[in-house]
């Protein structure tokens, strides 16, 4: 081995390890620095992950990985103040399941020894400094006092990238276009968890929360079941935290004394506490991608999904990360690392689903800016289920009358047409 | 299940606190701070008010990075621990 790597991968997450297993795989000499103790340790997500793509890249990954539980139940929960309205999707029996729960300490572990495995070097507890430059162009990195040259770097470091940002390629993260997550592990017997959400043996349950769970700001709520815990938590809007004077703890310990959680979370006991942010800018805030020496994947390149259905992050950042890997895998072929080669890494994207995804819900992010969805609509689809299932011993109403009642004083009806609208354009 | 304080909640975590710091704050700055969102976005509490002066603790900090973007006078300067140091999740 001559002392300059081929890749130097900053960041032992999806994104990075994506990258790392396929150069490793091509024979490419690779070395991957990540700053927590073991790769995984800095790690929080929902989490679901959703989606092909691992397979893709690791078609053993479901039996030798640590995932936590297939998802075969999606459910959609709008919450008053106190009460709840579920749409409950099951896939039943059938083979077809769009995902697994996982938790990033263990799974990300996990991916960093398949990397090794393939040859590639993962070097934890080193974090990278500095970008190194030789004539103008990214050279490698400088991290725990040394230089390390590699012919091409792969800023994988997450939605903090100090390091694009010093090559100018950073993201610019504001509380507009950022998500606060704050989350709990809650320990449950695995048996307790299978009765309670009517999972039988490996399948799982991923629960979608609109409404008071933010005290209807912009955000939601989170519930997802892993072997033998709970993953529960909130995702808010910085902006909206520091407007209304809220902070990401209360919410959760709101969320999860609302009526229909704690029966979800009773008799559990909380093991960690944890806070992540994610970009929620969607295409917009997608920075330039590349430069001589230089690519930027996943969070650190703000490839994240947020449609307010789910927020799909993981298949994102392990796709560019692939995309990453062709595209220096050729540039080492032409032995030719400068932008122009590079630039192969933007059209592999846009031909993926990443870029073609964060086009179709480019309207996405203006869409979910709108207070009413966290606020009036999960208050008034509660209300409305009340009424409706209410027997009183008077004459009944038509649900539509009942609606046109509930909605006075709240939201109009060319409102509701109006946002109506727009979520056709956006969701 | 109880509401736990923060101070309870982040004794379950790991931590490797590093001596030297990695926030720095410049709490000049902050004198002049009106409406202080460092306050509500650190999901750890580092930042408390005692006795109308700002203080910043770091040893808990779950390096989430809020408060990076949250503070918009340039006060902080703010890095991820070195390497190996700082919180070390379990779970994630
Ligand atoms: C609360 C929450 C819920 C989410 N839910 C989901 C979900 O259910 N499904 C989904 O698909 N996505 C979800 N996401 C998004 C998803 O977690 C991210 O998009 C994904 O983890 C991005 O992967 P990444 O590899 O780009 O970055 P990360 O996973 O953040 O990895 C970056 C790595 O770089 C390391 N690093 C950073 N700086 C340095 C440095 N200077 N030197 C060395 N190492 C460094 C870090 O320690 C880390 O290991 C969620 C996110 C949050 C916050
Ligand atoms: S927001 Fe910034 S300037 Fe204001 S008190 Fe907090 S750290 Fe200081
Ligand atoms: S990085 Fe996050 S946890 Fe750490 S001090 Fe800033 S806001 Fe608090």
């Amino acid at each position: 081995m001559d002392d300059v790597f081929d890749a130097i991968v900053v960041g032992a997450g999806p994104a990075g390890c994506a990258a790392a297993y396929r150069l490793a795989k091509e024979g490419l000499q690779v070395l991957v620095v990540e700053r927590g103790k073991f790769a995984g340790s800095k790690n929080v997500t929902g989490g679901v992950l959703y989606g092909p793509v691992m397979n893709e890249l690791i078609p053993s990954f479901s039996a030798e990985a640590p995932v936590e539980r297939r998802i075969m139940h999606h459910v959609i929960t709008l919450l008053s103040e106190k009460s709840s309205l579920s749409i409950d999707y099951n896939a039943g029996d059938s083979e077809k399941h769009n995902g697994f729960s996982v938790l990033r300490s263990r799974f990300d572990r996990w991916f960093a020894r398949k990397v090794e495995e393939a040859g590639g070097i993962v070097a934890t507890g080193l974090r990278a400094d500095d970008l190194l430059w030789q004539d103008g162009r990214v050279a490698g990195i400088v991290a725990g006092g040394d230089n390390i040259a590699g012919r091409v770097v792969i800023a994988a470091d997450g939605v903090n990238s100090l390091l694009a940002e010093k090559a100018g390629l950073g993201v610019k993260l504001s509380p507009d276009n950022v998500n606060q997550g704050v989350k709990e592990i809650i320990k449950l017997p695995p048996e307790t968890i299978e009765e309670r959400f009517n999972l039988s043996g490996e399948s799982g349950t991923a629960i979608h929360f609109l409404g008071f769970c933010t005290q209807g700001v912009h955000g939601g709520g989170f519930l997802y079941t892993n072997r033998e815990s709970l993953s529960l938590g909130v995702v808010v809007q910085l902006k909206t935290l520091v407007e209304h004077n809220l902070k990401g703890v209360d919410l959760l310990e709101g969320f999860k004394s609302h009526p229909t959680v704690r029966e979800l979370v009773k008799g559990g006991t909380t093991v960690e506490y944890s806070a992540h942010l994610v970009p929620a800018g969607g295409l917009s805030m997608v920075p330039r991608l590349y430069t001589d020496g230089l690519l930027v994947v996943g969070d650190a390149a703000a490839l994240v999904l947020a449609t307010g259905r789910a927020l799909e992050g993981i298949n994102f950042a392990l796709e560019s990360g692939m995309a990453a890997a062709e595209t220096v895998k050729r540039a080492k072929g032409k032995n030719d690392f400068t932008k122009q080669t590079l630039s192969v890494y933007e059209q592999l994207l846009a031909q993926s689903f990443v870029l073609q995804d964060l086009k179709t819900f480019q309207k996405s992010a203006q869409f979910l800016e709108n207070a009413r969805l966290y606020g009036v609509y999960p208050e008034l689809a509660c209300r409305l289920a009340e009424r409706i299932f209410e027997v009183d011993g008077k004459p009944k109403k038509k649900a539509w009358q009942i609606m046109r009642e509930e909605m006075k004083g709240k939201v109009s009806i060319w409102q509701m047409i109006r946002d109506a609208i727009s979520a056709k354009g956006a969701t | 299940m109880s509401p736990m304080t923060i101070a309870e909640r982040l004794a379950l975590n790991k931590y490797d606190v590093d001596a030297e710091p990695h926030i720095h704050l410049k709490l000049e700055v902050c004198q002049k701070c009106d409406r202080s969102p460092c306050l509500y976005i650190c999901p750890a509490e580092c930042f408390k008010l005692r006795e109308g002066k700002l203080s910043f603790a770091y040893e808990g900090c779950l390096e989430c990075g809020s408060c990076r973007i949250a503070c918009d006078k340039g006060a902080i300067e703010w890095s991820y621990p070195r390497g190996g140091f700082g919180v070390s999740f379990e779970y994630g």
